[in-house]
């Protein structure tokens, strides 16, 4: 473990650690375009690159379009590549982010978790990277800024690995926790350049030996390649325990694909990922002390979805209770809710599932939110019937 | 064309420049240039060639050979788009129905 007088200890916005992150994982390029609320990592990131402090090319596009294009590009040579969105952004990433995770281009890309337009709304919920659930990204969602910090320089080792090469999103929520000033714990700049190591490419665009990449694959083809990215999600779990395993090492911290929270004896299991998972976890606490068997399950990797394991850690329960910050509308369930009502329904005896909706457009989630899901559940056990979702936190 | 999804190469990205023509693209023809020597200024006296400037698949083939000058399609990769119908001067070429 790296000594504790080298570790750097700084009070760091969530948006700030990532930025620290990126500094350090010593990128070859960085192309974003500036959206609220990921403002701050590309501000400071471009004041590293001005303090040349980085040897990074920064790009400044005309849209986040073009932002995951040039990092597409950037990757296709062989360099490390990162950028950082939110909401619109993301929204206008979109034909991109498909090319990007077909084309196998290990992108690590922050997203400052935001509502979706209209109203606009600058403010927390999860519909952003909920609708690239579908994108080939692999997604990973923080609770802190520590979390942040460790997070984006794990992501570019798993995204890299040649058993995955796959474009990673780390996601934070927005303001809650992208503009919260945090303690945060940084490795010494020596430690991260050896545990990051330098990008080496599987096959890249080179003058000297050229290919072409992202041609046209039609009904002969296109389904293989297809295969091939799916395999390749496949092994994110494996790669990304080897990964963690190395930086425990390192530090000391570790966090797993999900986090079991006082589950062991828990009836009612509490679901749910990013800040929400401190406020539940906080809430898990004050019931215990009354006497209720609660814990909490705390998702980290949404993709892939660790189904299996997530049914082994919630099976002995009698229901599990789903917040979740993003409404599918026109669906019977919502996309957190949903995987994990699949995990279960293999087993042979599930537990009921109980799913609310909360947070839109960053509506604040207290503990009385939470505690509200809970007791409504504990009503649904005992009728033996529960809706199949139910918003949460808005005045109807 | 009978490969498995680990027998080709990441991301479908060519490996091996140039090799398009292994591509056949005379599949997609729904309708096929004929030719009339007759008229045609190319085998007249060798000037002309608009079809063989024109044709986006390098489909038509201009020869010449001790002073006779041959012509003929390559229907491996003509698509049959027709252009080189409308641009012929002397219309000299018509498209028919595979």
């Amino acid at each position: 473990m790296v000594a504790k007088d080298k570790i750097v200890v700084e009070g760091l916005t969530g948006d700030a650690a990532i930025a620290h992150a990126l500094k350090q994982a010593d990128l070859d390029v960085l192309a974003a375009y500036p959206i609220t609320p990921q403002t701050i990592i590309v501000e400071d990131y471009q004041k590293f690159a001005a303090n040349g402090e980085v040897r990074a090319k920064v790009i400044p596009v005309e849209s986040e379009h073009s932002a995951m294009s040039a990092c597409v590009g950037a990757s296709a040579v062989g360099a490390r590549v990162a950028t950082a969105s939110a909401s619109a952004g993301l929204a206008l990433m979109w034909e991109i982010l498909y090319c990007a995770a077909s084309m196998r281009m290990p992108i690590v890309f922050a997203v400052a978790n935001r509502a979706l337009s209209a109203p606009i709304n600058i403010h927390n919920d999860w519909s952003d990277t909920y609708g690239a659930r579908d994108s080939g990204f692999i997604q990973i969602y923080c609770q802190s800024c520590q979390e942040a910090y460790d997070t984006t320089l794990m992501a570019f080792r798993i995204a890299e690995d040649h058993d995955v090469l796959l474009p990673i999103i780390v996601g934070i929520d927005g303001f809650i926790l992208s503009h919260n000033v945090e303690r945060v714990e940084m490795l010494p700049d020596d430690e991260v350049t050896k545990f990051v190591g330098v990008r080496d490419p599987f096959i890249k665009l080179d003058p000297e030996n050229p290919i072409t990449m992202g041609p046209l694959a039609l009904t002969d083809y296109y389904f293989e390649f297809k295969e091939q990215q799916d395999r390749a999600m496949d092994n994110v779990p494996k790669v990304y325990a080897k990964v963690e395993k190395e930086f425990e090492k390192l530090t000391g911290r570790k966090y797993g694909m999900f986090e079991e929270y006082r589950t062991e004896d828990a009836e009612i299991i509490i679901f749910t990922h990013s800040t929400p998972g401190g406020t539940a976890k906080a809430v898990c606490d004050t019931l215990r002390e009354k006497g209720e068997k609660v814990g909490v399950v705390r998702l980290r990797m949404f993709r892939p979805f660790p189904a299996k394991e997530l049914a082994e850690a919630m099976k002995h329960a009698k229901a599990v209770v789903v917040f979740e910050k993003c409404r599918s509308f026109g669906a019977p369930s919502n996309p957190l809710a949903l995987e994990l009502k699949t995990a279960f329904y293999d087993l042979g005896k599930r537990p009921m599932v109980t799913d609310f909706v909360i947070g839109l457009g960053g509506r604040d989630v207290p503990p009385t939110t939470i505690v509200e899901g809970y007791e409504r559940t504990k009503e649904y056990l005992k009728k033996g019937e529960a809706p199949l979702y139910e918003t949460l936190g808005v005045r109807k | 064309m009978n490969e498995k999804y680990n027998e080709i190469p990441i991301a479908g990205n060519i490996v091996k420049p140039g090799n398009a023509t292994e591509y056949k693209t005379g599949g997609w023809r729904a309708q096929r240039p004929v030719h009339n020597p007759e008229t045609c200024l190319w085998i007249k006296n060798g000037t002309c060639g608009r079809c063989w400037i024109f044709c986006p698949d390098g489909a038509v083939k201009l020869t010449e050979k001790d002073g006779k000058y041959f012509y003929e399609y390559n229907l491996d990769y003509c698509k049959g788009c027709g252009i080189c119908a409308n641009e012929c001067p002397t219309n000299s070429i018509t498209m028919e129905s595979e």
